[in-house]
């Protein structure tokens, strides 16, 4: 029996780096440490695996599916390389080659999750801190249209509301904390105020709260289901904080108005910092949703949605984004890495990549492999194999290789570099 | 790889005496030697052509979070300058802040093999490591930031020395840094609650600490622990106009501190250019170049980087918080603000520099004056601190005006007249020698780096070798052009003897060597400075201490320079 400690959690963007893990021969037997989904994501990884690569339907080998893919993909007009925030940087990196490669597409999660955090940030910046900060000195803090009772577990106790900090000895008594949603949530039991707005109205209820903070008058009774003295009351404790911060989750990136939401929240923060220390830090998904974009931004310049059929990288989300690009019928060929588009996408997309060819490197048996023709198992990041990840606040932390691989399977990296070299053989390149 | 030799050249190699002299270069086994077999030895015909040493960039913007968040929020500068792949190269964006693989390419094309990045904070070692791994071609390192670690204001706070000496060892190991970088020193702590310093003697809040003593005790541990460099410092104030004073009194601040054995000079300031501005606010400003020149003409303890004004648009980006934020309220452009806890903090803003904006004119003026007033060019080093002042791709262009007065005056035709009453750069008649531009981008680099076997092109150099298509006996000042034409795409650039770029084009991309300071203390300090930082680290930081310092996957091609004697 082997006790790993310090292991980095693959699961969400808080990539908490405190487990400990149980190992008895192959096999995870304990957790120490970890939320029930963490829990559940090391207890289950051996479950419901791939046992064998797949062309067709039908078993194959390694070799075969790699072969099988290289051909799809050299003689595919528009390929799409598609997911990738869960799983680790270099391979990652060499999505984005193997896009390059092809002359395709390479796209993110982020396509459906911040990517309006990322639109918002091109308009207009963003003042943002990694999580200690907070932990350290944010006397206010503001969740706005995220949830973290339910998808971020941790952050919590960890860096948000309980925690002990250097200027926060108090740790949760020392801390006013605001929640910001459309409905009741079980954030509102662990907040100081709650603020129940109307679907829809979160822009307005920023620019209000911005204006507020500039000491303009609103001729309106309530802003989006909240009353103008608790949006001036809220205003004077914004202001009068230490160090305050706002995060933001999907609740305020997809729903109306999107990336205008953001530039609102960005606007509203950077305002503040006229008056106190203002931050705010979305909170990412995938546990390497923002290491994704990060690395598609270092190869490419661009963070996600990148073209390259002209040789060289394009950015336009809305067009080379993979929900788009499959529902226009442009895609030809897919390749899915640490993605279930299958089951997420909405239905004309999903459909489309059921009628191309799609490869589909996964671990576990999920509607996307079902639909794929190639389907390549490969070893879990951060249980099964090494690899660097970046938390939702752009900290990178390298992923701990716990038990060896299901069935001997490679790595994402490892599958793509053989996919790289096999497809520019076959286009006369190599 | 096999043996080389560039044949009939005209050498500058100011290390070794060399200026202008044809001289064959011999490269054996990645090294330049004094004499290769004549079999089998490939012959690089440089004859009528410039040859030096490759380039040594000591301070550029190129790899880690703050150039990624550059990148990502700067689509339009990217759509200016779409870089096509090919069968060597891969595809990316240029300009002001290109990707991994372009800014590997465009270096090398220009001639240079070695560029260190100028901000690493500690947290995010692992990002500037895994770009710095997609920077294909020349050697690196990245200097760690120092200057407003929770850990440096308390060991200064309590003056223990022989802590912070631990501290900066053990840091720089963990990071896998080359140097101790300072960044507004206190005031970036002090932008984490929103506010900012003035000056050297202000405080750092809850450290009860000032710029000053942080200043002087990491330069004074720096030179104790004999570091290849020295420390490397952006000063408080940048951006203020008057901020002249603030940095001669850095300078001074650390004369009467004892250099590292065998060297004699303590400080390196960076990017002068923005903090050598006389005046009391921008609509007033001028040139306070001369002021410094002055002062580092006569004290040899000193050393600084221009951080040369481009007129073009470009990215600023420094890990001085509360100068980005200033910037932006200047601007009203788009503005990042990324604070690092316990350690550092950073801002990105674009920005434009325009001929008919008199401020910026004057700051054009600025960097050529530092330059050219400034006698000793192995004190004074050519940058543009990319991307803040330009894109490094305008490189070609400063050697331009540093050679010639003609080119200087022809821009001076073209910008605001505020340049010619208050700056002295229309008075001044010094034009550069290709001698002494070799020392400033070079030879010079290199030695103020500690990079022994960089920089110069004697026997037991790194083969790093680039030839120009220029004949430097025919040329005359007024053939400007031709220079920027020359330098922009090398002949040929050698990399440890391999021919990496030729007329232009990059022929190879092999992966360059990371360089990293190995600083040792006595084992029982270290032992006694684990013990503190274990315990404050856990209650602090939001990663494990064992998760904290970057693993050797990270660096699969190391060379660490050992602290200390030679």
């Amino acid at each position: 029996m082997t006790v790993h400690t310090d292991v980095v959690c693959p699961f969400c963007g808080c990539l908490c780096d405190d487990l400990e893990i149980t190992v008895e021969g192959n096999e995870i037997t304990g957790t120490k440490n970890a939320c029930a989904i963490s829990r559940s994501k090391f207890m289950n990884h051996g479950k419901n695996r791939l046992e064998s690569p797949i062309v067709d339907g039908k078993e194959a080998s390694v070799e075969e599916t790699i072969e099988e893919a290289a051909k799809v993909l050299a003689n595919a007009k528009r390929p799409l390389v598609y997911g990738l925030s869960s799983t680790e940087c270099e391979a990652i990196g060499r999505a984005v080659e193997l896009a390059e490669v092809c002359g395709g597409v390479v796209d993110n999660t982020s396509s459906v999750c911040h990517g309006p955090t990322i639109l918002a940030l091109q308009q207009v910046g963003e003042s943002k801190t990694t999580l200690g900060e907070v932990k350290n000195r944010a006397d206010l803090v503001i969740f706005w249209g995220s949830n973290p009772t339910e998808a971020h577990l941790r952050h919590i106790l960890r860096y948000s509301v309980m925690p002990k900090g250097m200027y926060v000895p108090e740790g949760r008594k020392g801390r006013y904390i605001v929640t910001v949603d459309v409905r009741d949530t079980r954030m509102k039991r662990l907040s100081d105020q709650f603020l129940k707005i109307q679907p829809g109205g979160d822009f307005e209820l920023l620019s209000a709260l911005r204006a507020a903070v500039r000491g303009s008058r609103i001729q309106a009774e309530s802003v989006s289901g909240v009353p103008m003295e608790e949006i001036v009351e809220l205003a004077r404790r914004m202001k009068a904080a230490k160090m305050g911060i706002v995060f933001f989750g999907l609740g305020l990136t997809q729903s109306d108005g999107r990336h205008m939401n953001i530039d609102a929240a960005v606007g509203l923060v950077a305002e503040l910092n006229h008056h106190t220390k203002f931050l705010l830090t979305p909170m990412r998904g995938h546990y390497n949703v923002a290491g994704a974009n990060s690395v598609t931004a270092w190869q490419t310049g661009y963070p996600y949605a990148v073209d390259f059929a002209r040789g060289y990288p394009r950015y336009n989300p809305g067009e080379y984004t993979a929900v788009d690009l499959l529902a226009s019928g442009e895609a030809d060929a897919a390749v899915i890495v640490a993605s279930d588009p299958g089951a997420t996408f909405p239905v004309d997309a999903a459909s489309r990549l059921a009628r191309i060819p799609t490869i589909t490197l996964d671990q576990k048996v999920t509607p996307t492999t079902m639909l794929s023709r190639v389907v390549i198992p490969v070893a879990t990041a951060g249980v099964e194999c090494e690899g660097t990840a970046y938390r939702m606040d752009g900290v990178p932390i390298r992923l701990k290789r716990l038990v060896k691989p299901h069935a001997g399977a490679l790595t994402d990296a490892e599958v793509l570099v053989r996919m790289i070299e096999r497809v520019r053989e076959l286009r006369g390149e190599a | 790889m096999g043996d080389i030799i560039v044949k009939g050249g005209y050498v500058y190699d100011p290390a070794n005496g060399i200026d202008g002299e044809k001289v064959d270069i011999h490269i054996s086994g990645g090294k330049v030697v004094e004499e290769t077999r004549e079999r089998g030895v490939k012959v690089v015909d440089a004859s009528g052509m410039l040859v030096m040493p490759g380039g040594v960039d000591l301070h550029s913007h190129i790899a880690g979070s703050k150039i990624n968040i550059g990148r990502v929020m700067r689509p339009e500068d990217h759509r200016k300058d779409p870089v096509p792949r090919t069968r060597v190269t891969r595809a990316g964006v240029g300009y002001s802040c290109p990707s991994t693989f372009v800014a590997g390419y465009r270096y090398a094309q220009m001639g240079y093999t070695t560029v260190m990045e100028a901000a690493m904070p500690p947290i995010g070692a692992r990002h500037v490591h895994e770009e710095l791994n997609d920077t294909p071609i020349f050697d690196k390192g990245a200097f760690t930031l120092f200057g407003n670690n929770h850990f440096t204001l308390k060991y200064v706070r309590d003056g223990d020395m022989e802590m912070l000496k631990a501290f900066i060892a053990w840091l720089l190991r963990a990071t896998k840094g080359y140097a101790v970088k300072i960044v507004n020193p206190g005031g970036v702590e002090n932008w984490k609650w929103g506010k900012n310093v003035g000056g050297l003697d202000d405080l750092v809040y809850n450290f009860e600490v000032t710029p000053r003593q942080i200043i002087t005790s990491l330069a004074r541990a720096n030179e104790e622990l004999g570091l290849p460099h020295t420390i490397h410092l952006h000063c408080n104030n940048l951006g203020v106009p008057g901020n002249y004073e603030t940095t001669i009194e850095t300078m001074d601040a650390v004369r009467s501190i004892k250099p590292k054995e065998g060297r004699g000079n303590t400080i390196h300031v960076v990017h002068v250019q923005f903090n050598a501005l006389d005046g009391t606010n921008w609509m007033n400003v001028r040139s306070g170049a001369s002021k410094i020149a002055k002062y580092v003409n006569a004290n040899p303890h000193t050393t600084l980087d221009l951080g040369q004004a481009i007129f073009t648009d470009t990215t600023t980006m420094t890990g001085d918080g509360p100068w980005q934020f200033r910037l932006w309220n200047i601007t009203g452009n788009k503005w990042v603000n990324s604070d690092v806890e316990m350690e550092a903090g950073a801002g990105v803003v674009p920005y434009s520099f325009k001929k008919n904006n008199p401020a910026n004119a004057i700051q054009w003026a600025i960097g050529l004056e530092l330059a050219l007033h400034i006698y000793d060019p192995w004190r004074v080093y050519m940058t543009t601190d990319h991307p803040n002042g330009g894109p490094f791709v305008f490189y070609p262009q400063v050697i331009s005006w540093l050679m010639s007065r003609k080119a200087r005056t022809d821009t001076m035709l073209e910008i605001n007249k505020a340049v010619m009453r208050r700056t002295t750069l229309a008075n001044v008649y010094r034009e550069y020698t290709f001698g002494e531009i070799a020392t400033v981008t070079r030879a010079a680099t290199a030695r103020v780096l500690g990079l022994k076997d960089k920089g110069h092109l004697g026997p037991g150099a790194d083969g790093d070798v680039s030839v120009y298509h220029l004949d430097p006996t025919a040329w005359r000042p007024s053939m400007y052009a031709d220079l920027e034409k020359a330098f922009i795409k090398a002949a040929y650039t050698i990399k440890a003897g391999n021919i990496v770029v030729k007329d232009g084009e990059v022929m190879a991309t092999p992966l360059g060597t990371t360089f990293w300071a190995d600083a040792r203390v006595p084992e029982d300090v270290e032992a006694e400075f684990m013990k503190d930082l274990e315990e404050e680290f856990s209650k602090h930081y939001t990663v494990g201490l064992k998760n904290y310092p970057v693993e050797d996957a990270y660096l699969p091609t190391q060379k660490a320079i050992r602290a200390g004697g030679d």
